[in-house]
């Protein structure tokens, strides 16, 4: 039903043609997977161009927001509001999607073959498959009751476990799992969270944030362990999970338990055949796999060259984004080099917003210098790195503050010197009207900290309304 | 998503204590009180019921918002809304609507069924205004009171968000202040009745050539008369190219104050598709010239002699008072809350906001900006967008939202979890 006007071509003379103009119109592309990556692409392969556009998933048959699964469980959104485009927008901008498994791809002949026993032919191939939850062979990883949370189905099955729920424990100190813990609070089931680290997420947030993190965890009523591993999972007599133990030798009692402990690309299909891949499908930086017109973007692709200070795989809704976006440009005949810009992320742990802009490390590199002020209540935090010797500012870390990605972005670019930031800071505030500003706090913090005498100049949005009011 | 998927059912609580359900029947049991006056036709011993009738309801409030919102740490709050049978247009929803429907016919259409609540808040109306109640005290007191109690109770649910704080405090300020105390001690002190945060069209009448010879009788009358005049076309454009229409719609107006307060825990309900929106931008203008025409005939009417246009402008003004009046703007503005969302009337039909969201969309300052790209597309903006506009679309474009329609209430803001969204009334220059 979703093969509205895409049509299997077995025996393609396009095949052999090489890339012109007149092709793009009647080429077929073919996008394995419809998360962000895969969607970005289609869209903006569609903006430029007339050719054949099949998505294919065997997760859902409408992309919807990932990140936003947990709020259907908390009951903020229903299944529908996570889909970022109306359905008629779909067959509007002729993209059509096939709900489909792909067994096998055969790259000499240019042809999908999926577990129904269809076969797709394609000229282009985006493979943007996503990733998969890590599981680490503990024992019990398999009962019921023990999963991951990133496919939809991941989410009913979490709803189908929660009935009659006592306990839940969750593994892993990261996103996944703090989104869990929450989930899991709106219910009121209780949870127990276990952090292999001293302090949660402490491998990306300097110790002070990390820090507030825990003590938000913890006034939700979270048991939160730190500095504790699972060493296996306990079954009942049912094939489901009745309690964890703990490397320490701990028995804690649940009937549930979350694996988030990061995840990997969902490349296991592809593996043994002459695409080369290492974690990830190796890509070169036009997001060109070591197979002719095949492509791969988002979670599901490694970077042979990763730009300086950037991993080679990053999972992160915004670089699958940009790379659909880039693999658009150079399908459609303006190869484009992937350039991520200065990294940014976003996340919200229970009520507390964080934003990152630049390179804010958890640990301090001997050449930058820190400004870290927190607001008296621990719920609210601003972090500037900068360049010991020259001043530039390297990043930005906030809690519970908002500030403007363009201007943090153009400080970052062009080096700006801390003393003029600061001095400009509020400009850079993105908070609603009337919230307090503690840009001054953080100039008073640094004159303090340095001897220098240094002043705001700018509050947030000061160049507007109140210009007018001195004419 | 498949399509089985789509209704979801939680199969574990959602959240909502026995503590809470508690707290709901204390308040529900002083509504129940006014519908068993309302039935009864007449009311025994009005002052000791009213107060308790009252009584619980702030009972109720007060405890409802210790258990939802003091007993965890600030933040945004959703759980369960689209579990919830009142919430999620359930059978409570179903029997809320019956009920304020219910009470808005009787209202405009047989207040004699009301007899027994304008008995019951006859002894309020004397205290303030020296006169025995008429259904329209009723009326502006229940709202009032509405207003005010589930105003505190917005307070304590944003309370961390200082934006939502002075925006809740103004529009309970207007209602309580300009709609209520300050009409009723204009009729005790023998001045005529009037609304200083309502002006022509939304309230229809003021404009027409009735009111003015009616307020024309003393000086404050006449006052109001051009001062209603200067806030629609002076006012109401510079007030607009400042801050945008919010600066009536979500902080002084009295259907907004309501839509706020009580209709804050139905803003999801909005209908968020095109359909919808193309609907909402032929009625919303079809109201407005509805408005101004039957306006005009009645001046055209009352220059010509009275006589000329008058089986003209008679009827196009009793059509306009019952189907925009009141059918529109009471029954399925306010009775339509827990199915339809809580701005029906003020997307839709309002007449004032149709004039504000010309100035808002055509010559205004005011618009919420997106923060760079950093949507992640989850679309809580869009499902708490009480007019129905899908903020996200605009937002995962990393485009600003500058739409006619939106009253500025920064719920969009305050639900984003990434800090996407500001709502900016000046011209933000980006160093």
């Amino acid at each position: 039903m979703f093969f509205s006007s895409f049509s299997l071509i077995l025996n393609s003379e396009l095949c052999r043609v090489p890339y012109n103009a007149a092709l793009l119109r009647i080429m077929q592309i073919v996008i394995v997977g419809n998360g962000v990556a895969g969607v970005t692409a289609a869209r903006h392969i569609r903006k430029r161009s007339d050719c054949a556009i099949l998505l294919l998933s065997d997760e859902c048959d409408y992309f919807f927001s990932r990140t936003a699964l947990m709020y259907v469980y908390m009951g903020h959104m229903r299944a529908q509001d996570l889909k970022p485009y109306p359905d008629d927008f779909w067959p509007k901008n002729r993209l059509d999607r096939l709900r489909a498994r792909v067994e096998r791809i055969d790259f000499a002949a240019r042809r999908l073959f999926t577990s129904d026993g269809r076969e797709v032919a394609y000229d282009r191939l985006i493979l943007a498959t996503g990733s998969v939850p890590n599981k680490f062979g503990w024992p019990g990883q398999d009962l019921a009751g023990v999963q991951g949370l990133y496919h939809w189905q991941d989410l009913e099955s979490m709803e189908r476990y929660s009935r009659g729920l006592q306990r839940a424990v969750i593994v892993g100190g990261g996103l996944i799992g703090i989104e869990m813990a929450e989930m899991f609070c709106s219910r009121g089931i209780p949870v127990t969270f276990l952090v292999r680290e001293s302090s949660f997420w402490n491998i990306v947030l300097p110790p002070e944030e990390s820090a507030m993190v825990n003590r938000c965890i913890r006034s939700h009523g979270v048991d939160l362990r730190l500095q504790t591993e699972l060493r296996e999972i306990l079954p009942d007599a049912y094939g489901r999970c009745r309690a964890v133990r703990t490397v320490q030798g701990e028995e804690i009692p649940c009937d549930f338990v979350g694996l988030a402990v990061g995840v990997r690309p969902n490349v296991d299909f592809l593996r043994g055949g002459p695409l080369e891949i290492e974690r990830g499908i190796l890509v070169d930086e036009y997001l060109r796999t070591n197979q002719p017109h095949v492509y791969a973007i988002g979670d599901c692709a490694e970077l042979r060259r990763p730009p300086a200070g950037r991993r080679p795989i990053e999972a992160v809704w915004y670089t699958a984004r940009a790379m659909g976006q880039t693999v658009a440009h150079t399908i459609c005949g303006q190869p484009t080099p992937y350039d991520p810009g200065i990294w940014f992320n976003s996340a919200k742990f229970f009520d507390i917003e964080y934003q990152t802009y630049g390179n804010v490390p958890p640990t301090l590199p001997a050449e930058q210098e820190t400004l870290y002020w927190e607001h008296p209540n621990g719920r609210k935090s601003i972090r500037i790195n900068y360049d010991r010797a020259s001043g530039a500012v390297q990043g930005f870390n906030l809690m519970g503050v908002r500030y403007r990605q363009a201007v943090c972005e153009a400080w970052l670019r062009q080096q700006t010197p801390i003393e003029i930031v600061l001095q400009y800071l509020g400009d850079a505030n993105f908070d609603p009207e009337f919230y307090p500003q503690h840009e001054a706090e953080l100039v008073a913090l640094y004159c303090r900290k340095t001897g220098k005498n240094l002043s705001l100049r700018r509050s947030r949005s000061a160049t507007g309304w109140k210009k007018y009011l001195r004419v | 998503m498949q399509e089985h998927s789509l209704s979801w059912v939680p199969t574990a609580p959602v959240g909502i204590s026995r503590a809470q359900q508690i707290a709901l029947a204390l308040g529900a049991a002083g509504a129940l009180l006014l519908l068993v006056v309302w039935a009864a036709g007449r009311a025994i011993a009005p002052v000791p019921t009213l107060l308790l009738s009252f009584g619980l309801m702030a009972a109720g409030v007060g405890w409802f918002i210790r258990e939802e919102y003091l007993k965890q740490p600030v933040g945004i709050y959703n759980n369960g809304v689209w579990f919830r049978s009142l919430t999620a247009r359930g059978v409570w929803a179903w029997l809320l609507g019956v009920w304020l429907t219910g009470f808005y016919v009787c209202l405009y259409w047989f207040p004699e069924y009301l007899r027994g609540l304008i008995a019951l808040f006859s002894p309020l109306s004397q205290w303030l205004r020296a006169r025995p109640a008429d259904q329209w005290f009723v009326y502006g007191t229940l709202y009032t009171a509405a207003v005010l109690l589930m105003g505190i109770k917005f307070l304590f649910k944003y309370r961390h968000n200082a934006y939502q704080r002075w925006r809740t405090l103004s529009v309970v300020f207007f209602q309580l202040g300009f709609a209520w105390l300050l009409p009723g001690l204009l009729v005790r002190l023998q001045q005529p009745e009037l609304y200083f945060s309502y002006f022509w069209p939304l309230s229809y009448y003021q404009g027409t050539p009735m009111a003015y010879h009616s307020y024309a009788r003393s000086d404050l009358g006449l006052f109001y008369f051009f001062f209603g005049l200067g806030m629609f076309f002076i006012a109401t454009p510079i007030l607009t190219y400042f801050w945008g229409k919010r600066w009536y719609c979500s902080w002084v107006c009295g259907c907004g104050g309501l839509a706020e307060t009580a209709g804050d825990p139905f803003r999801h309900l909005s209908d968020k598709s095109l359909r919808a929106w193309k609907i909402e931008r032929w009625m919303i203008y079809s109201v407005l010239v509805f408005a101004v025409l039957t306006t005009a005939l009645l001046w055209a009417n009352e220059f010509a002699g009275r006589g000329l246009l008058r089986q003209l402008s008679e009827p196009f003004y009793k059509v306009y008072g019952f189907l925009i009046g009141a059918a529109f703007s009471g029954v399925v503005g306010v009775g339509f809350y827990p199915l339809l969302g809580s701005r029906v009337w003020c997307r839709f039909g309002c007449p004032m906001a149709a004039w504000l969201g010309i100035w808002q969309r055509k010559k205004s300052r005011f618009r919420i900006t997106t923060n760079g790209g950093q949507c992640i597309s989850c679309g809580n903006c869009s499902t708490y967008c009480e007019m129905g506009i899908d903020v996200r679309a605009y937002a995962q474009r990393g485009e600003d939202i500058l739409r006619a329609s939106c009253v500025g209430c920064g719920i969009c803001s305050a639900v984003c979890p990434r800090g996407v969204l500001r709502l900016e009334a000046s011209e933000t220059a980006v160093r």
